[in-house]
């Protein structure tokens, strides 16, 4: 099982003729994941880490079956290389790119609802489904199975907290990373459905931060919804208000989306919330 | 970017949005000349932020010797915390109602927002939720009349000012569109004289869109230290403690900060130098971070697209390159983290695995 993706799920590389994108697919390569292609636009022909390059994702689509597609795609072309894909009916797109116009990404959310696709990010890690599958950049070695869920809005932060599980001997199930920007293609309400359904998955763990209203919305959710043990991460608890504390999303505006309001939202769904990263696995063992 | 009102106002011209007639001046003479053609006149202090009638910022008067007189008393003073550089100078208005209009981005719908209201002239926040209209906009279709006559009808708009509500929000979608803002709000829109009259502007462009529109003014709100990071891709923001803090991630090193304060210490700043760690971003970031003269400094690095190694080898060039007079604390881990704990090693340098102990150590340093 794992959610979204797994051992079965066959990846593209959009940008796998750059830096970072032949980085990451050697590094995918490693961990398992089934890359069959990349694309760059005038880079046909080409072969990277093993894998054949095609000019368009159409030509890819012709010879190889295609189950999902990450983009390393410098930000000014990131809204057309994500309608390539979505137009090309690959079902999940998953962009690392940050620094997307706000604009671009609710253009690439529109027609991804038009389309039926689900995409991750943009300004995501990408999503693991531990020992099955990385579709994205965190690094390879903490990302061992077992049946903890991890959702955040966070990259960094989510390797240090998946970290701490691994060496208190929990490992994950899926980690998924809905990216830091104000629009993104997931919410956790969306990723915490999957992990409900999910028989792999035993407990979640939520890392989110200020700004927004994704936390308490979700929480909102988990009332009802959502019957595993929920632990709770929050960054941002001595952020001014007022200061962009680098994600778009991450804010106070006009007293809205605090850290206390977030908390208490969280905790008046019974979820528990860890003071800091490294308390995750120990409220984590008091719950299951 | 957030841009000031005049600025605004002049985009709400192009775009054919009706402005009060006047214009902006930095000296008291030119705010006379603008105010030449004016039976009554407001004086406008141009700051990035609201409320400036309550802070004393807005002058009303009439002729060209009071508009000299208000300018000279507003022009160079502080005002929430911002320096008056400009005012406006505008003809008064008869205000016969006062609306409330923005289009802004919505992150739980994924879509543009248009908020409205009756009860103009305040906070929106400040306005009951059952008086503000709320409508999500298609991006495929954007905000086409029908749309606009439909909100009209919530305000109570009839006749005449639906047809001018309806051209005014067609135009503010435009310009919301095209110039890539994450809000445009028109507070108070007002009727005087028959006509829908955008009084106040707040226009916000998107940072990241900033790329494809070179040819909007700059408006500069951030510190010399901020914007020198942003050229180098890092994101930096001022705090006032004493202990310097870098990180890969906007959210670990928000984190970090948590951390340090949550083990008594004071973070000095906010520096997310993000993916990659070039040489010349790790020089640029250390002197940015020495130039507060914190006590220690927190390197918090968790390997992702960021290399260990990489890093390891920015900081000991730069070590060699330039003196570091305070301690430095480094925490590394991830990908290629034995390569970038060697590398330090080789030099001297230790490195923490656990962001805690590092943290710890930082804070015992800062209060040596």
């Amino acid at each position: 099982m794992a959610i979204y993706i797994d051992e079965h799920t066959r990846v593209l590389v959009q940008g796998m003729t750059g830096n970072q994108g032949s980085f990451h697919a050697r590094q995918m390569l490693d961990y398992g994941t089934n890359i069959v292609a990349g694309v760059s636009p005038g880079k046909g022909g080409q072969t990277v880490v093993g894998k054949p390059i095609y000019n368009t994702v159409a030509a890819a689509m012709r010879d190889h079956d295609i189950d999902a597609s990450v983009l390393f795609i410098p930000a000014p072309f990131a809204k057309d290389a994500a309608f390539e894909a979505i137009d090309a009916g690959i079902k999940l797109v998953v962009c690392i790119t940050e620094h997307i116009p706000v604009h671009d990404a609710m253009e690439i959310m529109a027609f991804a609802r038009e389309k039926g696709t689900t995409v991750v990010g943009p300004n995501t890690f990408g999503l693991v489904s531990s020992g099955k599958c990385k579709i994205g950049i965190p690094p390879n070695q903490f990302f061992v199975p077992g049946n903890i869920g991890v959702v955040s809005r966070s990259g960094t932060l989510s390797y240090e907290i998946v970290a701490n599980l691994t060496a208190a001997g929990m490992g994950t199930s899926s980690v998924v990373g809905l990216g830091g920007d104000r629009v993104v293609g997931l919410s956790f309400i969306d990723v915490l459905t999957e992990f409900e359904k999910d028989p792999e998955t035993s407990a979640i763990v939520m890392i989110g931060e200020i700004g927004g209203s994704a936390e308490e919305d979700a929480a909102e959710f988990i009332k009802d919804n959502i019957s595993k043990p929920v632990v709770a991460y929050l960054a941002g608890k001595s952020a001014p208000p007022g200061k962009r504390m680098g994600h778009a999303g991450a804010i106070i505006e006009k007293g809205k989306g605090t850290f206390e309001g977030k908390v208490e939202a969280l905790q008046s769904a019974g979820v528990k919330v860890a003071d800091l990263p490294f308390q995750v696995p120990q409220l984590l063992k008091e719950l299951m | 970017m957030k841009l000031f009102e005049y600025l605004g106002k002049e985009l709400f011209k192009q775009y054919g949005i009706p402005v009060p007639q006047g214009g902006v001046a930095g000296s008291p003479e030119e705010a006379a000349r603008k105010a030449a053609d004016l039976a009554e006149a407001v004086v406008k202090s141009q700051i990035l932020s609201g409320k400036r009638g309550k802070a004393g910022g807005i002058k009303f008067v009439s002729g060209v010797d009071e508009a000299k007189k208000a300018a000279a008393q507003l022009l160079g003073t502080e005002l929430r915390g911002f320096k008056v550089e400009r005012v406006l100078v505008e003809e008064k208005l008869p205000i016969e109602k006062e609306y409330y209009l923005a289009i802004t981005v919505d992150g739980s719908a994924k879509k543009p927002v248009i908020l409205a209201s009756s009860e103009g002239g305040m906070d929106i926040e400040e306005v009951l939720e059952d008086k503000i209209v709320r409508q999500e906009v298609n991006v495929s279709i954007g905000v086409q009349p029908y749309l606009g006559r439909e909100i009209a009808e919530r305000l109570g708009l009839t006749g005449d000012y639906a047809k001018q509500f309806t051209k005014i929000i067609t135009r503010i979608y435009t310009m919301f569109k095209e110039l890539d803002a994450e809000l445009v709000e028109i507070n108070p829109l007002i009727i005087a004289r028959d006509k829908l009259i955008a009084a106040d502007s707040k226009v916000t462009i998107d940072d990241d869109a900033l790329f494809r529109h070179k040819d909007l003014p700059k408006v500069e709100e951030r510190t010399e230290a901020e914007q020198k990071a942003h050229a180098l891709g890092l994101s930096y923001v001022e705090l006032d403690g004493d202990i310097a803090i870098m990180a890969n991630g906007a959210g670990i090193t928000m984190a970090t900060l948590d951390i340090i304060q949550h083990y008594g210490g004071k973070p000095a700043n906010f520096l997310d130098a993000g993916g990659g760690a070039s040489i010349e971003a790790m020089a640029a970031a250390l002197e940015i971070l020495l130039s507060t003269n914190p006590k220690v400094i927190l390197i918090n690095i968790f390997g992702g697209i960021t290399r260990c190694d990489d890093v390891a080898n920015a900081f000991i060039t730069v070590k060699q390159q330039r003196e570091i007079p305070v301690p430095v604390v480094i925490r590394l881990v991830g990908t290629n983290e034995a390569e970038g704990v060697a590398l330090l090693k080789e030099h001297g340098i230790v490195t923490f695995r656990s962001m805690e102990e590092a943290a710890r150590k930082a804070v015992n340093l800062a209060k040596q």
